[in-house]
């Protein structure tokens, strides 16, 4: 359980260090982010689908 | 016996023979330092060389082998072209984890976490986990059959490999983890011993092979092919892995033309041998579909013993250097993030949980392949269409950083190289999607 809760400790301590990114966050680069951020949900979504349809078809 | 020429001969212009003697003797002098001085460059290269040479023959996997040879069973000498143009392709996205690894003194999944902050990160590292894992699989599947063709039983393959591939890593030194990886890449030439026995026609390699062509048309069918040639020349593990193994090897700044000339000399040795496995498939087997590596070795041995068995050892060597530098990659992400001691220079003691992700993955993939009615073909179906959730935002956040003057300094990229890295990243990220497309949806090129 102790080693569980350091676990988790530890995760946190992760996402405080790293919460702001460090490279300047211009014009360029959020733009790139949002089309990598739809790029991977489009991806996600498709590949639920695909997951779906073979579990439907069986 | 040298007779040197006295000071007042040499004012007089002293005699022939001793002039053509000193003549001779400066020849002599002036060829000694040009060649101590590239005997100490090849030292010197010895010394550096690893990570480029390592990173790239371990991409020639049983996925990779897979590939080529079906590759030159459907058509023959027809693609060898293309294959030569993914040498400036690997070599291009390769040298960027070199800069930053040798510049930032950090991996790339730490690097990814600083410049782009937890949730980048995080996505990138699970991701990195499953598509390692998955492709493990694939590697203990490739290594199974390689061995199973001389009847060796899969459990024996796979505790042997996991035995193996402690001895290489738990040594304490990320030096004779190395060089042994070396040693194995070297094994990974018997390609070419191979291609010589088949007898290919020269003159058809060259005619057929070199000038760029589509063999019966561009159709969906040649595209996919295309699009799988370059999905086993780039993968997501391979940008963590040499950028880790950069920092762990202690690479600087200045080691930097070394590096990039080991990651050159690494994309030319991985798509030459590449080259030999499609002359040897296009010789021996042309027109026949082939679904595995290990089933086109088995189809060579009924026409060739020693190529079929030459196939083999390729196979098995290409899943063994696969699985090192794959579990290594995921062990080095972890340790990196986690704060934990993540060096090969360490011992168990001072790093177990380092030694520790790179055992149960290790592990946990080979038992799977154990498992019987396991779903290996879906498997080995998902690492494509995973790798293709990961590789492209790798590659993005790739070019991102090496564009960061903060940390890059004189070594970020300039417009050329941001151009021609830029052309390739997105080239790449375009086909493996439509790649990952096609293996969800099989009849999308057809």
């Amino acid at each position: 359980m102790s080693k569980l809760s350091n676990l988790f400790g530890k995760i946190s301590e992760i996402n405080s260090r790293y919460r702001e990114p460090r490279i300047e966050m211009s014009g360029a680069v959020r733009k790139t982010l949002l089309v990598l951020r739809v790029y991977l949900l489009a991806l996600v979504a498709l590949m639920i689908y695909k997951f779906v349809a073979i579990v439907t078809q069986g | 016996m040298i007779i040197r020429p006295s000071a007042t001969a040499c004012r007089k212009g002293g005699t022939a023979r001793v002039w053509n003697k000193d003549k001779e003797m400066n020849f002599f002098a002036r060829l000694y330092y040009p060649l101590r001085k590239a005997w100490k460059a090849v030292g010197l290269y010895l010394v550096i060389a690893g990570p480029g040479i390592v990173v790239m023959v371990a991409d020639n996997d049983a996925g990779g082998i897979t590939t080529y040879a079906a590759t030159g069973a459907k058509y023959g000498y027809h693609l060898i072209w293309f294959l030569l143009i993914l040498i400036p392709v690997a070599y291009y996205v390769q040298e960027m984890t070199v800069r930053l690894g040798a510049v930032t003194k950090r991996g790339h999944a730490e690097a990814i976490f600083d410049g782009f902050g937890a949730f980048w990160g995080w996505f990138s590292l699970i991701d990195l986990l499953i598509v390692d894992w998955l492709t493990l699989v694939t590697e203990f599947v490739g290594m199974t059959a390689a061995l199973a063709i001389f009847g060796v039983p899969p459990w024996i393959t796979v505790v042997a490999v996991i035995m193996l591939m402690a001895v290489i890593v738990l040594n304490g030194r990320y030096w004779t983890f190395e060089k042994l990886a070396l040693l194995f890449c070297a094994l990974n030439l018997v390609y070419i011993p191979g291609a010589f026995l088949v007898h290919p026609s020269v003159r058809d390699i060259l005619h057929q092979g070199l000038i760029p062509n589509f063999a019966g048309g561009f159709n969906g069918q040649l595209f996919f092919f295309l699009m799988a040639n370059i999905g086993t020349t780039i993968a997501p593990w391979m940008l963590f892995f040499q950028q880790s193994a950069v920092v762990d090897k202690g690479m600087l700044e200045k080691d930097i033309p070394w590096g990039r000339f080991d990651t050159l000399l690494g994309s030319i040795v991985t798509v030459v041998v590449a080259v030999f496995i499609v002359i040897v498939t296009g010789t021996v087997l042309p027109g026949i579909d082939i679904d595995s590596a290990a089933q086109a070795a088995t189809e060579l041995m009924k026409t060739d013993r020693y190529v079929g068995t030459f196939l083999a050892i390729g196979l098995f060597d290409a899943g063994l250097l696969g699985a090192i530098c794959i579990s290594l990659a995921s062990s080095w992400a972890f340790g990196e993030i986690f704060g934990w001691a993540h060096s090969l220079n360490t011992k168990i003691r001072q790093a177990p949980w380092f030694y520790t992700t790179y055992f149960l993955m290790l592990i946990t993939s080979g038992l799977i392949v154990l498992i019987p009615n396991a779903p290996l073909v879906l498997i080995t179906l998902f690492v494509q269409v995973i790798a293709v959730t990961l590789l492209p935002a790798a590659l993005v956040f790739l070019i991102l950083l090496l564009n960061d003057r903060t940390t890059m300094g004189e070594r970020r990229n300039t417009l050329t190289q941001n151009l021609i890295g830029g052309f390739i990243v997105a080239s790449i990220i375009v086909l493996s999607t439509l790649y990952g497309f096609s293996v969800l949806f099989p009849n999308l090129f057809k």
